[in-house]
């Protein structure tokens, strides 16, 4: 009895505990929302944004605020909070700590899906159909979708092993990145290159027609995953005790993996391929509330959104004029985390 | 005194011995001797196969009586031999240094492109191309051996810090995350300084616009690494049956290690140098050319440079054929032959 109420009187603090944080990382994320709504270019004072919000500022800055910087900006969220969650529904799923949807080849499957979809579509019509935006998340989707499925399979051998998931993910997203390759050199020369600089992951042409084409996705699979998270903190437990537990493990394992691709695919398909944000936000969260998913999923998420914002305000910012997509700058500040968590990983 | 001296000998005597029972015996020669055949064969077949159809007559002729006049003989010449002997040269670098790692590092999934060494040298040719662009070739050959190292000891530091060292799977994790960030890297640089033009070819990977003057100068380095690599093979045979064994064999190991590492760098660097980044001809090749050759690396390095020889000379031939009047990137063909080896290799090698 005692203990029990022990017990419970430390879930209650550590529940306090998250909540604090994340309230705190959700200030930090509206700060540098802030700082990188000033930051630019063209830089603007606080009081000229101050201004522009309330409707006494220039007709330009009104323009760059509201149809340039803000819409990014908000894409940068959702597609932190989306890649984020995704990563850490894989990393829950697979119980493999360096499962990121960048490096296992989810992320250049749903590249090359949507590529070739644009390519189909556009190759001999002037007039492109006015759904050929609105069907992009839906492509990138199906080719996520086919890459898990792939891996999957092929990791399939009497069971599936955590590393033999990943060394097989490594060879999908080469396949996949060579195909993509040989489908982007029939395309014409500025095609070729838009292609190029979107899968490097990049947010430089947001609009809120992007917002509005990615939030649905984001509105649905994120609350859906806080809804499962349980589901996946029973997983950790180990496969017999989850069993044990009232589980239908592989039902359970192949909506979630469908959550995450869903996830995964729409940020992609808005903002291409950003490795390692998948990987390193729910270490992050991990280090900082433990790896219970009911609250980790949470915390990375804001965690993720941070990130991206982050970057793609250094982006911005460090070589101005010229603009560097902000997927390269996740890369930089990601490809030495991952290094460090292969080194003091258990294997 | 004496003593010592019969020691010495009789340490000669078993590795003689040794590399007797493991040599194979005439099939390796007979396999090489007819592999060779076919490559050749195959680099006189590629020099008619292009854009532009060329004759027979005129490729003879074009040996035995040149003519600057004639629009064919100036292609052959100019564009096909160059771009073919560098195929062959390029494909051979690869697959010989992807054999000498595998051996080193008893890791079947070593090789330059997994370990991060190819994309290492076109970082510091991105380099070299924003901040000194009046580089020569011989300067960028070099720029290129510094990348080849800057790739493997960042995969190598990995691997000494890591509590296990390098498992198959932590080497090709920590050669994408070595890739990525040095690509990434790469990437910034060709943007800001405005050289993403110059530099995209040494992503893409191929040997269109070869000139003879870089064949040259390949060819010297060719020579030197491949010999290099002989002389090492007999060591690397025996280091194959455990380090423990090679010791007590007489086999100064480090010294080995060391000018292993310095042939793998110029080979691969050379062979980054001139045809970007071609990835999985080091990891497939090696594989191949131990399946048929057998143990000793006295016949498996010449079988892999031939092998990868043959391979990149046919991947150039599809390159200019598939979507003409385009080149086709070679890297790309060669990660589509590649990828579903590295599979296979992933589902044998991943279990556990």
């Amino acid at each position: 009895m005692e203990r029990s109420k022990q017990s419970s009187h430390y879930k209650d603090k550590a529940f306090k505990r998250s909540t604090w944080l994340l309230l705190f990382l959700i200030c930090l994320l509206g700060v540098l929302v802030m700082v990188s709504l000033a930051s630019g270019y063209m830089a603007l004072t606080p009081t000229e944004i101050w201004l522009t919000v309330t409707g006494a500022g220039t007709a330009s800055h009104e323009l760059l605020l509201y149809q340039f910087r803000l819409p990014r900006i908000v894409l940068a969220v959702l597609v932190g909070t989306g890649m984020a969650t995704a990563g850490a529904i894989f990393q829950g799923v697979t119980q493999n700590g360096l499962a990121d949807p960048g490096i296992i080849g989810i992320h250049s499957g749903s590249g090359f899906f949507a590529v070739l979809y644009l390519y189909l579509l556009t190759l001999n019509q002037d007039q492109p159909p006015v759904w050929l935006n609105a069907g992009l998340p839906f492509a990138a989707f199906i080719g996520g979708i086919s890459a898990a499925v792939l891996i999957y399979v092929l990791a399939w051998k009497e069971g599936v092993t955590p590393i033999r998931l990943i060394l097989v993910g490594i060879g999908v997203n080469a396949g996949f990145s060579a195909a993509l390759l040989l489908v982007q050199l029939r395309m014409s020369e500025s095609d070729f290159n838009r292609a190029l600089i979107w899968l490097s992951g990049s947010i430089w042409n947001a609009s809120w027609a992007a917002v509005l084409r990615l939030l649905p996705w984001i509105l649905i699979f994120i609350p859906l995953s806080l809804y499962k998270a349980r589901v996946l903190s029973v997983m950790q437990l180990g496969e017999e005790m989850a069993v044990g537990l009232g589980t239908a493990i592989e039902k359970e394992r192949i909506k979630l993996l469908t959550i995450g691709v869903a996830l995964s695919a729409a940020s992609v398909s808005a903002a291409g391929g950003i490795a390692f944000v998948g990987l390193i936000a729910p270490h992050l969260a991990r280090r900082l509330v433990g790896g219970k998913f009911q609250r980790l999923i949470p915390v990375s998420a804001v965690t993720g959104a941070i990130l991206i914002v982050l970057s793609d305000t250094l982006a911005r910012t460090i070589l101005a004029p010229s603009e560097i997509p902000v997927g390269l700058i996740v890369s930089v500040i990601g490809a030495p985390y991952f290094i460090y968590l292969l080194i003091t990983i258990k294997d | 005194m004496e003593q010592i001296r019969k020691d010495q000998l009789t340490k000669k005597e078993t590795q003689k011995r040794l590399m007797k029972r493991l040599s194979a015996p005439h099939p390796a020669a007979l396999i090489l001797i007819s592999s060779i055949a076919a490559l050749v064969l195959i680099m006189i077949v590629s020099i008619s196969i292009g854009v532009s159809d060329i004759g027979w007559r005129d490729i003879i002729e074009s040996f035995t009586a040149f003519d600057s006049s004639s629009t064919s003989h100036v292609i052959i010449r100019d564009l096909r031999i160059p771009r073919i002997l560098a195929a062959a040269l390029v494909g051979a670098f690869l697959a010989v240094s992807g054999v000498i790692m595998q051996a080193l590092t008893l890791n079947p999934l070593a090789s330059p492109s997994i370990m991060g060494v190819t994309s290492g040298s076109a970082f510091m040719i991105a380099v070299a191309f924003a901040f000194y662009p009046q580089s020569n070739y011989w300067q960028l050959i070099l720029w290129s051996f510094a990348g080849a190292g800057l790739g493997t000891g960042m995969v190598f530091l990995v691997g000494s810090f890591s509590k296990r060292g390098l498992t198959p799977v932590k080497l090709a994790l920590a050669g994408a995350a070595v890739s990525a960030l040095l690509q990434s890297l790469s990437t910034i640089i060709a943007i800001h300084f405005n050289v993403a033009r110059d530099i995209s070819f040494w992503f893409a990977g191929g040997v269109a616009g070869v000139r003879m003057e870089s064949v040259r100068v390949i060819g010297i380095l060719a020579f030197a690494g491949l010999i290099a690599a002989f002389a090492l093979s007999r060591s690397l045979t025996i280091m194959g049956l455990g380090e423990e064994m090679a010791k007590g064999l007489g086999i100064r190991i480090g010294w080995i290690k060391f000018v292993s590492v310095l042939v793998v760098l110029i080979l691969t660097g050379a062979a980054v140098s001139i045809a970007g980044t071609v990835g999985f001809v080091g990891l497939v090749i090696p594989h191949v050319a131990k399946k048929v050759m057998g143990m000793n690396y006295r016949w498996v390095i010449p079988g892999s440079a031939v092998f990868g020889a043959g391979l990149l000379v046919l991947a150039d031939i599809a390159a200019r054929t598939i979507n003409p009047p385009y080149e086709t990137p070679v890297g790309a063909l060669t990660g589509l032959i590649g990828v579903p080896f590295f599979l296979l290799l992933a589902r044998k090698k991943g279990r556990g």
